[in-house]
């Protein structure tokens, strides 16, 4: 009797000691008002119109600043849900999968106090969808399967597609897709690319042209007790290790796009618990796309010989311990159903298990093609990561073949101003989308598609693109990616996957609520994150 | 029996050669060590194929980030390259920089400098002024500047080293060339009726070349060094070419604390290259100097 009694004071004092920890705990994931994030960002926008652009560069700093109609799930931003940002409900489309109605909310209003109404949202669609001449659009083929955007009220917008197209929803999610004030689209079409002014969680606070972006609070922001930050601070470090050290001096608390290997072990290994990791697959890829408009690059044999000579397995291996790349996959996010399995990957060229008959093979190609001692420039981007250390690590692989390459990097503008002018033998570019859906993400490597660098034309491709995003059948859709694909990556190689990228975002643990997603465009408008200090 | 057969004026020759350069090192003998620094590097640069064993660009992610040991002496960086033979390789590049750029830049310095000083009057003036607003621009700056235009690449990079050499030359070698320019014996080329063209490049060149070589081994030093800050800001020589530049861009911000190898020993490359060939040039100034000789 006495020992239960005992056991009884026992359980009872425990629990009474446990009181304040379960508070502290519980309290810890209360979100705290205040407090001004610092963060930073390796590139400065090259413009502030997220129509126009397609860079991380511009979302981490200007997307706080906007709402879009439907975004991924805040919440649960890995989910694959969408969620309303100024629509009312996310509608369930009509006119057998044709039809979208979108009500508006009435409470969102811009940051010089006009209300956001539908006509805003018709207006910045349509700049999306059919831009204005001489406007660019950066994501118009997303939206191929649009046949018109009315505003039959202020309260309310109608999509009508051209046929039912899963590819719908997650192209409307794209978290570029800023709500633009039509008056001031009305008044000039390129306002947007020089100022701000959105209806988001933030209100721009300034900029100090090389140095930082600043936003404050928006204290009439649609969402009720949001934002939790006072306000933000993006400041631009173009050197890696000037960001690393930037988080570990506490200068900075994240740094939202990604660090290799060896950076995220210094963090660790200097912070301790100060620090947390988030990890995950990244929906980006580096490609190498041959410019088909010069000889010998107009030759599939070359072309096929150039892919055929990258030991992708191995370099998963080797260059996952320095640099932001990891897997090995072909057109689709790997681990995606629509995506190619690793067995249907080893069929391809440049993917086979055996490396020596891959090698023999693309040198017996150049061979064939009469360039057994094959020379080019492989035109890069003068980032490291992944950029230029892919870059070192590919000239490697092809030497091993013969090929000899010099790299010529240049900076983000020169870059891509070589890729627009077809000035380059092979770039090494990117394909990196926000939403996971192959059926959207791959219209990169279509002929017809706006960044088309290598300048080829490919009917069969279009034909098979078409035709899988038609289908309403996952089966279908997934036997058509893989005829699409090795009609790409082997047949034709119009392009070639090298390694998809693998994001590593280790941060300042008192930075909360945020969740790192397979893409750095994805839930950046910070509206969820808050401080713990 | 080749000795036997050598004629006495080519015997004298050779020693006096070599007592020359023995008196150089005797005079001089930081210079001397400068120029030892600079054979050794030439050699290296020339010999690369010979002294190395592994292929400076080969990737071996096997050996990635060794520290120095028997198989690589001066260790392995982040993509497993030996950096014994990046270091010597990677001088072929510095002295191919440095010298092709400190070559033309004095060169064109020399002809330009002898020809403001020789025709003088509003030509020299109009021409000086353009070199004052050219020598405004720190070295550097003005290599960026190029850069900037030109782009990246070897090519560009001494392109970019060569236009700021130019002024610099060009302003020493006027001075002495003031000089030449009153001496009697081009009052007497003119008065021959020999061509502009004929009386500078024959007759005021050569006497000026005292000037011209020592400005010109100071600005290999330069020339290295500016080399390597370009390459460092990725503005340079690009991977996988060996450049000492590069290699501290490469390895050094990332690895310097865990594999310390990787930033230190292409430190010490470029600090003893430029060092070298600043002390080689400061002696050779000396030596070539009649009043200091004196």
């Amino acid at each position: 009797m006495a020992t239960r009694r005992r056991r009884t004071a026992f359980a009872l004092l425990a629990g009474l000691l446990a009181i304040p920890f379960a508070f502290t705990s519980a309290d810890a994931q209360t979100p705290k008002k205040g407090g001004i994030l610092k963060f930073v960002v390796p590139d400065e926008p090259p413009s502030f119109d997220g129509h126009k652009e397609t860079t991380f560069a511009l979302i981490h700093p200007i997307a706080p600043f906007y709402s879009t109609l439907i975004r991924v799930e805040p919440e649960n931003p890995n989910s694959g849900k969408f969620a309303c940002d100024v629509c009312t409900a996310v509608p369930e489309p009509t006119d057998g999968g044709k039809t979208y109605t979108f009500k508006i909310r009435t409470d969102v209003k811009f940051h010089d106090g006009s209300v956001l109404t539908a006509k805003d949202v018709l207006a910045t669609f349509e700049r999306i969808v059919d831009p204005p001449q001489g406007i660019s659009s950066a994501r118009r083929a997303h939206f191929s399967m649009v046949d018109s955007v009315t505003a039959p009220d202020d309260q309310t917008v109608v999509f009508k597609l051209k046929y039912p197209s899963g590819a719908f929803m997650p192209a409307l999610a794209t978290p570029y897709n800023f709500i633009y004030q039509k008056a001031k689209l009305d008044q000039d079409q390129r306002w947007y690319e020089k100022n701000v002014l959105g209806s988001g969680p933030f209100i721009f606070d300034g900029r100090e042209a090389g140095a930082v972006i600043r936003g404050k609070r928006n204290p009439n922001y649609h969402f009720q007790g949001k934002p939790y930050l006072d306000g933000f601070e993006a400041i631009f470090a173009k050197t890696q290790t000037l960001r690393v050290q930037a988080i570990r001096g506490d200068q900075a608390a994240a740094e939202f796009r990604g660090f290799p290997p060896k950076s995220r072990d210094d963090l660790v290994n200097a912070l301790g618990k100060d620090v947390t990791v988030q990890e995950s697959d990244w929906n980006c890829v580096l490609i190498l796309t041959p410019n088909q408009r010069r000889q010998p690059f107009d030759d599939v044999r070359v072309r096929r010989a150039i892919t055929l000579a990258i030991d992708r397995w191995g370099g998963s291996r080797d260059l996952s311990k320095i640099a932001i790349v990891k897997a090995v996959g072909g057109i689709g996010f790997p681990g995606h159903p629509l995506s190619a399995s690793k067995e249907e990957l080893e069929k391809i060229a440049g993917y086979w298990p055996d490396l020596k008959k891959s090698q023999e093979e693309a040198k017996r190609l150049l061979k064939e093609a009469g360039h057994p001692n094959l020379k080019f420039t492989l035109q890069n981007r003068g980032v490291d990561q992944p950029y230029t250390i892919v870059g070192t690590w590919l000239i490697d692989q092809w030497k091993q073949v013969g090929i000899t390459v010099d790299q010529k990097v240049d900076g983000t503008g020169p870059f891509y101003a070589a890729l627009d002018n077809g000035a380059f033998d092979v770039a090494l570019e990117f394909n990196c989308q926000s939403m996971v859906n192959p059926l959207v993400d791959v219209s990169k490597f279509l002929g017809d598609s706006g960044d088309n660098y290598g300048g080829f034309k490919d009917p069969e491709a279009n034909k098979l693109f078409d035709s899988m995003n038609r289908t309403g059948d996952v089966a279908e859709q997934r036997s058509i990616m893989r005829a699409y694909e090795r009609r790409v990556l082997d047949e034709q190689a119009s392009a070639s996957i090298t390694l998809w990228w693998y994001r590593i975002i280790p941060h300042r643990t008192y930075m909360k609520g945020w969740t790192v997603t397979p893409s750095h465009y994805l839930n950046q408008d910070l509206s969820q994150v808050w401080l713990d200090k | 029996m080749a000795i036997l057969s050598e004629s006495a004026p080519q015997t004298a020759r050779r020693s006096t050669v070599l007592s020359s350069i023995w008196q150089f090192c005797r005079q001089n003998p930081l210079g001397a060590a400068g120029a030892v620094v600079v054979f050794v590097m030439g050699f290296m640069a020339i010999f690369a194929d010979f002294v190395t064993w592994n292929d400076p660009t080969r990737n071996n992610f096997g050996v990635m980030l060794e520290p120095p040991s028997a198989d690589y002496w001066l260790g392995t960086d982040q993509y497993g390259r030996d950096l014994y033979s990046r270091i010597v390789y990677g001088a072929r590049t510095a002295l191919m920089v440095g010298f092709v750029s400190a070559f033309v830049g004095a060169t064109i310095g020399l002809i330009l400098g002898v020809a403001s000083a020789y025709f003088g009057g509003r030509f020299d003036l109009i021409f000086q002024r353009v070199m004052d607003v050219l020598m405004a621009f720190p070295l550097v700056i003005l290599a960026l500047a190029v850069v900037s235009i030109f782009g990246t690449g070897v090519e560009n990079v001494i392109l970019a080293i060569t236009i700021p050499f130019i002024p610099r030359c060009a302003r020493v070698v006027r001075s002495s060339a003031l000089a030449v320019r009153e001496t009697p014996y081009i009052d007497a080329a003119r008065a021959c009726g020999f061509s502009h063209t004929r009386i500078v490049l024959r007759h005021m060149v050569p006497n000026v070349m005292a000037p011209y070589l020592i400005m010109m081994t100071a600005a290999v030093g330069q020339a290295i060094l500016i080399e390597a800050s370009l390459s460092f800001l990725g503005l340079g020589v690009q991977e996988p070419v060996p450049a000492w530049g590069l290699m501290l861009r490469g390895g050094a911000q990332e690895y310097a604390e865990s594999a310390p190898w990787v930033a230190i020993f292409p430190g010490i490359a470029i600090s003893l290259a430029v060092f070298g060939f600043n002390l080689f040039g400061d002696a050779l100034r000396d030596w070539l100097d009649p009043k200091l000789k004196s």
